[in-house]
């Protein structure tokens, strides 16, 4: 009976994780390390991404070919796996975006539904 | 395209590096941030989390992880398999025997009858017969096929052919060869197109056209050794010349009736002096080649009318002769296909049986097991889990298993095949090809489902704390009910086959019993032909020869008596005179002749081949040329043409080409001529015995190219060869062929009958061991299951003699329910084997009973090993025991 409701809960986050990447990417290439920092420090320190979904997330994402990836040395000059959008990502991204968008309106239409006939 | 089987090592390796350059950044920032590098590292490490799970999550991504799971399954399964040898030998071994069996007759069913035949367009390809009042599929002439082909409107070709042999001459050691006459079109519509040289032209099959041959690519070989010059080169049949003009390639092959033969001789070239008689009914029958979109139904309704014209057109001989048109396929398949049919579904039966067995020794084994799925299943493991690992265990035993089974069934199907040397369609195309190999897996796997499911369910049912608690030494009663219905299954299988075996057993025997009406045994026949010189001879040179021979032959010893014969030979050939009875107006037409069974024989034969004289004379050496035509008759000759009175003293015109007036001066037994069991389904049975010496000169000087020879001999003694030798002797041109002893050739006519005896008797007894294996498994776990129960009777005062009692009681119940069920199926399912059975129901008792008796004794047998085990019990060890 536990595993159904977890499933959910995984998939939530997938969907949120991947639009969050792919966004990431859009200012530009990142490594996996890069991009936690990013959605970490864009969130103000409220999402910390588990290493444990976002790997999963970039192989994912990668299959689907959504992103490209290539090694490169960092400013750090440490090699590293830098991805980047691809054209079907950006596509994805603009998709996931209005989801995204339309899924918050319809949430705080819920939520708020008084502030309206205020 | 993805290859995830490919790629994952590459990926997990590029995934590594690019972990620990995540690790590495990571380290690096906290360093900056003022970390020392130790402390450093192993705050990046902790933050990052399980980096194995990780990994296996990251690369689950890509999926394959079912894959992944079943070749650990499979591992894992080997490991447990391999732990228990004596387990893995019992399972593969019964299920390699249970597949090997069904892919070899699946072999045979899929060569013989469901592979196209070997033509192109095979289903445009149908049998040509006249049909006339005696013989639904009776012989064609050759003026009447010549206007079916005129006339016909639905076939694109038709074409004819009659075997015949020649003596041929001048090409090594003289020796007979097989041919058949063909009409031109014969090659063309079967679209063989000639290896060498060419194919027979229009015309070319008329009487006087230039004698040529075809042979075959054998023939070439074998005296030309393929030499590319031998077009239009001569070889010398019976003493004439004929050109070569053509080679038959390898790969034809004609089948059933139609056999094949060395040489192909243009119709024409047939020196008969009746070929061109519209009445003559000369062995000659048709193939022709519908026209595309045509159907059987309309062909016999073009046909119909075709034969009534005729019949209008040519009353005397063709008043009531149709035309029968039968498919290739019918032709060449309708015998085999109801008795490899029922073969292929008996080797279903021993597969069940072996399937139950496995089930069985996995639902024993199980039990052993239940600790370890407990264990794994309090871990975490889910029960979907369990039983994915069962089934694939249970697949990987059926895999091996049948790739046992296909080399067993690879050098079965060979052996099998050694024991119906000519009767079989086909069987020369009979092989492992692609669809057996499918068939093969298909059936392995599906029986791997099969027995691996009822044992899987039940273990993965259980709940891990039973067994726990029982402390892994598992007894519920509901497992060994399921282990007795599959061992009762297998006992009502085994006594289907069982039956059927017995019943063939029974009618093969019934067939070997009745008489055929003459004593087989120590009768050898032979083909013999005068030289080839002889065939210009006249008749009295011929006569005089035969004559010189049979004195030779009669006087080696070991030989009793001889007789050459010319006309039909029991159970062999048939050949047919038609007659009307003096003192009666002779027939408008043929057809409305009286018919007989003909044989020519000489004063011997009546000794030869024990054949009873019921009244009157057989012929005497005073019956020649010379003296007055006489006749012998059989009992159903007589029974028919003068009932109730003595034919001796009657005379009987003879018709078509032995024309004369011949008295009966005797009646003889009839003889089997057809078969040993249908002979008398055969319209015709009269059976017509004339001298040979007073054959009429045209058919004697024929003769002289080949007539059969029977010889008595002392004790079976090997007399063929002696024979050979004082013929030799004689002169180096005159032929001895086809040798067989009068008991081959009646066992040739049992062929298929004994095949499916024999193999059903395999069958048979590999279930009856097979299930005897498993009510032996069942009896000795379940008494292994209960020596704590049994000690504690035992020392509670129960005897010895209670405890034997009480374990045979329970074998025997599984049995007798076992054979309850599988009497009442065989009386349902050996009706399909009705057709194949003589003399015996299909109900019958003295099988049933035996059968019955057999399985108890063979299962008492079986069950009193363990018991005894149970008997001899001590009751303190097994109170100890555990």
């Amino acid at each position: 009976m536990v595993k159904p409701q977890y499933r959910n809960r995984i998939e939530l986050l997938q969907g949120t994780l991947d639009l969050m990447i792919l966004q990431t990417l859009q200012w530009g290439q990142q490594h996996g390390y890069g991009i936690s920092l990013a959605i970490r420090n864009r969130s103000g320190e409220i999402l910390q991404v588990d290493t444990g979904s976002l790997y999963p997330a970039l192989q994912r994402l990668e299959k689907q070919k959504w992103v490209a990836s290539e090694w490169k040395i960092s400013e750090n000059r440490q090699r590293a796996k830098y991805y980047r959008l691809t054209a079907a990502g950006k596509r994805q991204l603009a998709r996931e975006r209005s989801r995204w968008e339309r899924l918050t309106e319809a949430i705080s239409g819920v939520l708020e539904p008084a502030s309206k006939e205020e | 395209m993805e290859f995830p089987r490919l790629r994952r090592k590459d990926r997990l390796h590029e995934l590594n590096e690019e972990l620990e350059s995540h690790l590495a950044m990571a380290t690096e920032d906290l360093v900056q941030r003022g970390l020392s590098e130790d402390a450093a590292a192993h705050t990046a490490r902790r933050e990052f989390g399980n980096l194995l799970l990780v990994r296996e999550v990251a690369l689950d991504a890509w999926g394959g992880r079912w894959r992944r799971d079943f070749l650990e399954d499979a591992q894992y399964g080997w490991r447990v398999l391999w732990k228990n040898p004596g387990f893995l030998a019992m399972a593969v071994l019964t299920l390699a025997l249970g597949i090997g069996a069904n892919t070899a007759l699946f072999s045979i069913v899929n060569g013989v009858l469901l592979n196209p035949l070997p033509y192109s367009h095979p289903e445009e390809l149908v049998t040509l017969h006249e049909s006339k009042p005696n013989f639904a599929t009776g012989s064609i002439s050759f003026p009447n096929f010549l206007d079916w082909q005129r006339d016909n409107q639905t076939f694109s070709s038709m074409a004819l052919q009659r075997g015949t042999s020649f003596i041929l001459t001048g090409l090594g050691e003289t020796e007979q060869v097989s041919a058949s006459f063909v009409s031109s079109d014969f090659f063309r519509q079967l679209a063989v197109v000639p290896a060498l040289g060419r194919d027979f032209a229009v015309g070319e099959d008329l009487v006087g056209a230039a004698p040529t041959a075809m042979i075959t690519a054998g023939f070439w070989k074998r005296k030309f050794n393929s030499a590319p010059d031998v077009v239009g080169k001569a070889i010398n049949l019976d003493g004439k010349a004929y050109t070569i003009i053509g080679v038959i390639p390898a790969n034809f092959d004609l089948l059933g009736t139609l056999r094949s033969r060395e040489l192909y001789l243009p119709i024409g070239q047939w020196s008969n002096a009746i070929l061109m008689n519209r009445a003559a009914g000369l062995g000659f029958h048709g193939i022709g080649r519908l026209k595309p979109g045509v159907s059987v139904a309309q062909a016999r309704a073009d046909m119909d009318r075709v034969t009534q014209n005729l019949a209008t057109a040519y009353p005397a001989a063709n008043k009531g002769i149709g035309a029968a048109l039968i498919p290739l396929r019918e032709w060449v398949l309708g015998d085999v296909q109801p008795f490899l049919l029922l073969l292929f579904g008996s080797v279903g039966f021993v597969l069940l049986i072996a399937c139950a067995n496995v089930a069985n020794l996995l639902l024993a084994r199980s039990t052993g097991r239940t600790h370890e799925f407990a264990i794994r299943m309090a871990l975490g493991a889910g029960r979907g889990r369990i039983l994915r690992q069962l089934i694939t265990e249970s697949l990987l035993l059926a895999v091996i298993g049948g790739a046992m089974g296909i080399l067993l069934a690879a050098v079965g199907t060979k052996e099998a095949l050694r024991l119906l040397p000519a009767t079989l369609p086909r069987s020369a195309e009979v092989g492992i090809d692609t669809r057996v190999l499918i068939f093969a897996a298909a059936v392995s796997l599906l029986s791997g489902i099969c027995f691996g499911l009822l044992p899987a369910l039940k273990t993965a049912k259980s709940g891990p704390y039973g067994a726990i608690k029982e402390g892994g030494r598992g007894s519920s009663g509901t497992r060994y009910r399921a282990q007795r219905v599959l061992v009762a299954a297998e006992m009502a299988l085994a006594v289907v086959l069982l039956i059927g075996a017995g019943l063939m057993i029974r009618t093969l025997s019934a067939l070997w019993n009745i008489s055929p009406g003459f004593d087989p045994k120590n009768v050898l026949t032979f083909g013999f032909a005068l030289p080839t010189t002889m065939a210009q001879a006249d008749a009295s040179s011929v006569r005089a020869a035969f004559r010189e021979v049979q004195e030779k032959f009669q006087a080696l010893p070991d030989i009793q008596a001889v007789s050459f014969s010319w006309g039909a030979l029991p159970l062999s050939s048939d050949d047919e005179w038609q007659f009307w009875i003096d003192g009666q107006p002779r027939p408008a037409s043929a057809n409305d002749m009286n018919w007989a069974l003909n044989y020519v024989v000489e004063p011997d034969y009546l000794k030869v081949m024990g054949i009873s004289l019921k009244s009157g004379r057989f012929f005497t050496a005073q019956d020649n040329e010379h003296a007055q035509r006489v006749a012998v008759v059989d009992e159903a000759l007589a029974s028919k043409f003068f009932p109730g009175l003595d034919p001796v003293g009657k005379r009987l015109h003879i018709n078509n080409g032995n024309d004369g007036i011949v008295e009966i001066v005797g009646v003889v037994g009839h003889v089997k001529q057809w078969s040993l069991d249908a002979d008398q389904k055969e319209s015709l049975q009269a059976q017509l015995y004339t001298p040979f010496m007073q054959l009429p000169d045209k058919a004697m000087a024929q003769s002289a190219s080949g007539v059969s020879a029977l010889v008595r001999s002392r004790d079976s003694a090997p007399v063929f060869e002696s024979l050979r030798r004082t013929s030799a002797q004689m002169s180096g041109q005159q032929v001895l062929f086809g040798a067989q002893t009068m008991k081959e050739i009646i066992a040739n006519s049992l062929a298929e009958r004994r095949f499916s005896m024999i193999l059903l008797g395999i069958f048979a007894a590999v279930a009856l061991v097979l299930a005897s294996v498993g009510i032996y498994g069942v009896v000795s776990y379940v008494v292994g299951q209960r020596t704590q129960e049994i000690g504690v009777r035992m020392a509670m005062g129960a005897q010895r003699s209670e405890v034997l009692r009480m374990v045979l009681t329970q074998g025997t119940a599984m049995v007798a329910l076992g054979a309850m069920v599988g009497l009442a199926a065989a009386l349902v399912l050996t009706r399909l084997m009705e057709g194949m059975l003589f003399a015996v129901s299909a109900a019958d008792p003295v099988t049933y009973f035996g059968v019955i008796s057999l399985l108890f004794l063979v299962s008492l047998a079986a069950c009193c090993l363990p018991a005894r085990r149970a008997a001899r019990l001590n009751p303190l060890d097994s109170l100890r025991y555990e």
